[in-house]
Parts: C-alpha cells; structure tokens; sequence
C-alpha cells in the first residue's frame, strides 16, 4: 500500500517533466492558426478562436516553402543513400576485408568524424568555388555524404567485424567473387543496421546548419533549416510569422519521429555505444 | 577458397609476400573511394585550415606567412577567452545537466514507472523528451526566441498570468541574462540524448541486482547509487564525451537566438571563428581559432575514447 502510494508522485513528476519538454510544440501550434489581431488582442496564452491559416498560407509563399522541402528532401536523401553506399564499401574492407592497417584506417576515420566543421567550413567554401561547386545542392551533398560516412564506416566496421565468416567462406567456395559476397550476401544480412544509419544521415543532414548556411546562398537552394535560420537571424518576422516558420520547421521533425521513433530511440543508443 | 587463402597469409610466406598481396586478394580496392573522397573533402580542407592560420590571409591574394602571429594575437584577444569562457557555460548545459538529469530521468523511468506502469507508458515518456532531439536546432532556434521575446513573449506572458509581472526579462536581449537563457534552451534541446542512451544502457543491467539490493532493504537512492550508476559507466562516458563535443561545437542556436549579443555576451568560438571568417574576412585569424577548437576537441575525443574503453573493460 505505501509502495503504491510512493510510486505515484514519481509518476507524476516525471509526467509534468514530460510535458514542460513537448509545451513548447502545444503553444507554437496553437498561435500558428491564430490571426494576427487575434494574436496582438489575446496574447500567446488564449486558445485560438478559430482556425486562421493564412498566416501559414503566406509564410509559405512568401520563402517559397514547396523549393525548401524539395531541397532538403534531395540533400538529405541523396546524402543518407551515398554515404550508406560509402560506409557499407570502406566497412567491407575493414571488417570482413581486414586490410592492412585497418585500426589506423579506422582511426583516421573515427577522428575525421570528430573535427569540428568549423575547421573544415573556409577552405570548403573556397575549393567550391574554385571548382564552381559553390551555391550548388551538390557540393553540400558531396560533403555531407563523406562526413557521415565516417560515422558510419566507424560503425559499420565493428558490426561486420562480427560478421559469421562461415557464411562468407561458403559463398566464396561456391565461386562468388567479392563484389558478389558484397552485394547478395553482406547487404542483405546488414540490413536491419543500415536502415538505421539511412534514417540517421538523413534526419542529421535535414539538421545541419552551418556548412549549408555558408555554402547555400540563393534562395533556390536553400534547405528548410537554412531558410528558416536565416530569416530568423535576420529578425524580419512578426509573431504569427514566426509561429508559422516554426511550426512549419516542427511539422517534418514531427513526422520523421513518428516514422521513425523505433529506429531512433534504438539506433541512437547502438550508435552511442558502439 | 580464397578466403581461406588470404587467412591464412600470415602462415604461408612463402607463397605470398604479405607486402604486397596480388590485387585480386585485396580488399583494399573497395576502400579507395571512401579514402579519396576523405582525402578531398575532410584531409585536404582541414591541411589548408591549419597551413591558413599562420598567414594573414584576408580570403582573397596572395598568402604571407607570420608564423604564429594569429596564436600570439589569440593569446591576447579577450573576445576569444570570453567565448571559450561561454563554451564551459555550454558544456555545462549540454553536457553535465542534461547527464546528471538524464541518468536520474531514466532510472525513475526503468525503475520506478517501467516496472510498475508498463512498457507502453515509458516510451510515451522517453518519446516526450526525446522529441527536441529531431529537430533542427534552427528551428528550436525560432521556437525559444519567440517564447522568450521581451513583448508579448509566451514565458513574460506566462509570469503575467500567474502574477509574477516582476519577474519579466528582455530574456535573450539582456546582457546577463542571455547566456542562461541560451543556457536553458540548450539543457531542453539536449536531455533526450542522454535520456535514451541511459534507458537502453539500463536493459542490460542484471534485474537480479535490483532484486537483491531491494530485499536488503536498499533505498532507491542507494540502489542508484551503487548499481545503477556504476553499470551504466560506460554509457556514461559515451554520453559525456559526446555532449562535451557537441558543446564546444554549438553554433546554429547561437546563430539565431541571439548571433552571439547581446554585446558578445552569449558568443561562442564557432560563432566567433565564423563571423571572422565571412563577416571581417580576416580568414588567417578565424583558422587559428578554429585550429585552436580542434585541438582541444580532438584531445577531449581521446580522453573521452580511454575513459570509455577502460570503463568497458573494468565493467
């Protein structure tokens, strides 16, 4: 009885904790759909008295919001599919390959991975536009797909290290040349571990803020991130705009997360740990 | 048969010099784009990072090099030491209470509520806290700086309603006050990491610790405290590690909740090694601030990487 009594209160602190976390969503959906007079009348706090879209309607003419979400729907796809290719070729060498130098391969990967871009972001910029890569969708796919691919040669490579050789063994006496062990056997098994780091590059790369900040100028090829940062580091929106460009920011991380929590929740521990 | 060729080439010297293997033995091929792709895309741009920040470079004609000028005028520059003095304010934001918070979080959520609530209730609640994960921080950017907007902000309104008009602030416009505000935003942004690490951290904890420290009558502190925490070290590390990284790296929340103001008072080396790349053009300098960020983040990777690999060992 006292136990059933203790467990409450920790219940419903943690309950309330939960809340204060998802609150903000709450009141950035609620002023979304409010009027502008509305807003200025009753303040964030009043529940809307109807359903205003407009000011989500003119938000998203006005930066073009459709282009937003075709850029960084191709950015981040485009980098989650490269760079899993990428992974999954220098993880093969690595873990079943066991080439030649293969902890210093890693190493050097592993450390790459860890440079802050901050150190990377001039001479990228600079090179891209020596080689006219600059303000193209390209050059941030190009450079986000070998960033994490080191996370995921890194992680990749311990995963396949433990791969059954057996199996390997058995395909290569049948005649299969390594290519074929790759492709119709390594793959296939991996699977489950490479859906994970597909869902990981691409929501990481749907994220990033600086490298495409810099390298993504004309509004054309800006991702949603970029655009939304922007407009708001260049303090041009009223309140409802800005619960607009807000919500209209939330709503894709909303649905990846209900697409994807499984994935998420247990793809980030793996990573983390491995 | 190849395979068994190529394991045992250790054995067999004679036939295979092991320098160099025949081609078709080698895995190595496989490895070449993704080397040459790090050569030209993360080797080469940091290279010319580092060779930069001992010229005076402005961005455009020829390079002079001065050696360790750009260091020595670092040294001196209060604007840098303030912005690595804000990043330990980070680190304590991103990295030690989201840690802390997060290791107790989760704890209460597989002890407490995970055994006498269900499974389904949990992942509400971890869902909950996770959530600011997926977001762009750039949109958690737009979300806090309207909740904390001086005028008509929701958080001054909030304070309003409940009669504590006396407690509204310019929140992210006053000079000492940005930085906790920035402070705060970050601890929200960051505790579902931690939070989720921990929690699949914990699965693996043998229940019958728990069990048997609860029948000796060991309180939940204590069992915390002796089993929980010292079982999950080696997550704990991880996450320390990682978050201390992603501290010292923070950029795009600066970049719109304040843009490092007011007055530099929430500025940071990412944000100042940035506005001095493309907003003073003095590139020379803003790489030796970014090859200074490096080194140190480099070092904290490999103490970090240590203290993990011992934990696991002695775990």
């Amino acid at each position: 009885m006292s136990t059933a009594l203790r467990r409450y209160p920790v219940l419903v602190a943690l309950t309330v904790a939960a809340l204060f976390m998802i609150v903000p969503f709450l009141i950035v959906a609620v002023n979304a759909v409010k009027s502008p007079a509305e807003y200025s009348q009753n303040g964030p706090l009043s529940l809307p008295e109807g359903l205003y879209l407009d000011g989500l309607k003119d938000f998203w003419e006005r930066v073009d919001y459709t282009q937003k979400l075709i850029n960084s729907v191709l950015i981040s796809g485009a980098v989650a599919v490269c760079a899993v290719v990428l992974s999954v070729l220098n993880a093969y060498a690595i873990g079943i390959g066991r080439v030649k130098g293969r902890t210093w391969v890693l190493a050097f990967f592993v450390l790459a991975n860890m440079l802050p871009q901050e150190a990377l972001v001039y001479p990228v910029y600079y090179l891209s536009k020596e080689v006219g890569l600059y303000d193209t969708r390209l050059s941030v796919i190009i450079v986000f797909t070998v960033i994490q691919a080191a996370f995921g040669t890194y992680l990749l490579a311990s995963v396949l290290g433990q791969f059954p050789r057996e199996i390997i063994e058995a395909a290569r006496i049948d005649g299969a040349n390594k290519w074929q062990v790759l492709w119709r056997i390594v793959v296939p098994v991996s699977r489950p571990t490479l859906g994970v780091l597909l869902v990981f590059f691409f929501i990481w790369t749907w994220n990033e803020f600086l490298l495409p900040l810099v390298m993504l100028i004309s509004n054309d090829n800006q991702t949603v991130s970029v655009a939304l940062g922007v407009l708001q580091g260049q303090r041009l929106m009223d309140a409802t705009m800005t619960n607009a460009a807000a919500l209209l920011g939330v709503l894709p991380a909303i649905v990846f997360f209900l697409l994807f929590q499984r994935t998420l929740t247990r793809g980030i521990a793996v990573g983390a740990v491995k | 048969m190849t395979v068994t060729v190529e394991r045992g080439a250790r054995v067999s010297r004679k036939h295979e010099d092991p320098k160099h293997p025949r081609p078709r033995d080698s895995y190595a091929l496989f490895l070449l784009p993704g080397v040459l792709a790090f050569l030209a895309v993360v080797v080469l741009p940091f290279a010319m990072n580092t060779y930069v920040s001992f010229t005076d470079w402005q961005g455009v004609g020829d390079l002079e090099w001065t050696g360790l000028a750009n260091y020595r005028e670092l040294m001196d520059d209060s604007e840098f030491w303030e912005s690595f003095r804000h990043s330990m304010f980070m680190v304590v934001a991103m990295a030690v209470v989201p840690t802390a918070l997060g290791l107790v979080l989760a704890a209460a959520l597989f002890d407490y509520v995970g055994k006498h609530f269900g499974s389904r209730t949990v992942a509400v609640l971890r869902a909950c806290f996770y959530l600011p994960q997926v977001l762009p921080i750039a949109v958690a950017g737009i979300v806090w700086s309207w909740i904390l907007a001086p005028d008509n902000g929701t958080l001054n309104e909030l304070l309003g309603a409940v009669g504590l008009s006396s407690w509204q602030q310019d929140w992210l416009g006053n000079p000492d006050l940005a930085l906790y505000s920035v402070m705060g935003v970050m601890v929200w942004v960051q505790l579902g990491f931690p939070l989720v690490v921990f929690m699949a951290g914990l699965q693996r904890v043998d229940p019958q610790l728990y069990e048997a420290a609860e029948l000796d009558g060991a309180g939940w502190w204590r069992r915390f405290w002796h089993i929980t925490l010292p079982q999950i070290r080696p997550e704990t590390y991880v996450v320390l590690t990682w978050c201390t990284i992603a501290a010292l790296k923070v950029f795009g929340a600066v970049y719109v909740l304040t843009k490092g103001g007011p007055g530099g008072a929430t500025n940071v080396p990412s944000y100042f090694s940035f506005t001095t790349f493309f907003e003073k053009t003095q590139v020379g300098y803003g790489a030796a601030i970014s090859t200074v960020l490096t080194v140190i983040i480099l070092a904290l990777s490999l103490i970090g990487l240590k203290l993990q690999t011992r934990a696991e060992e002695g775990a």
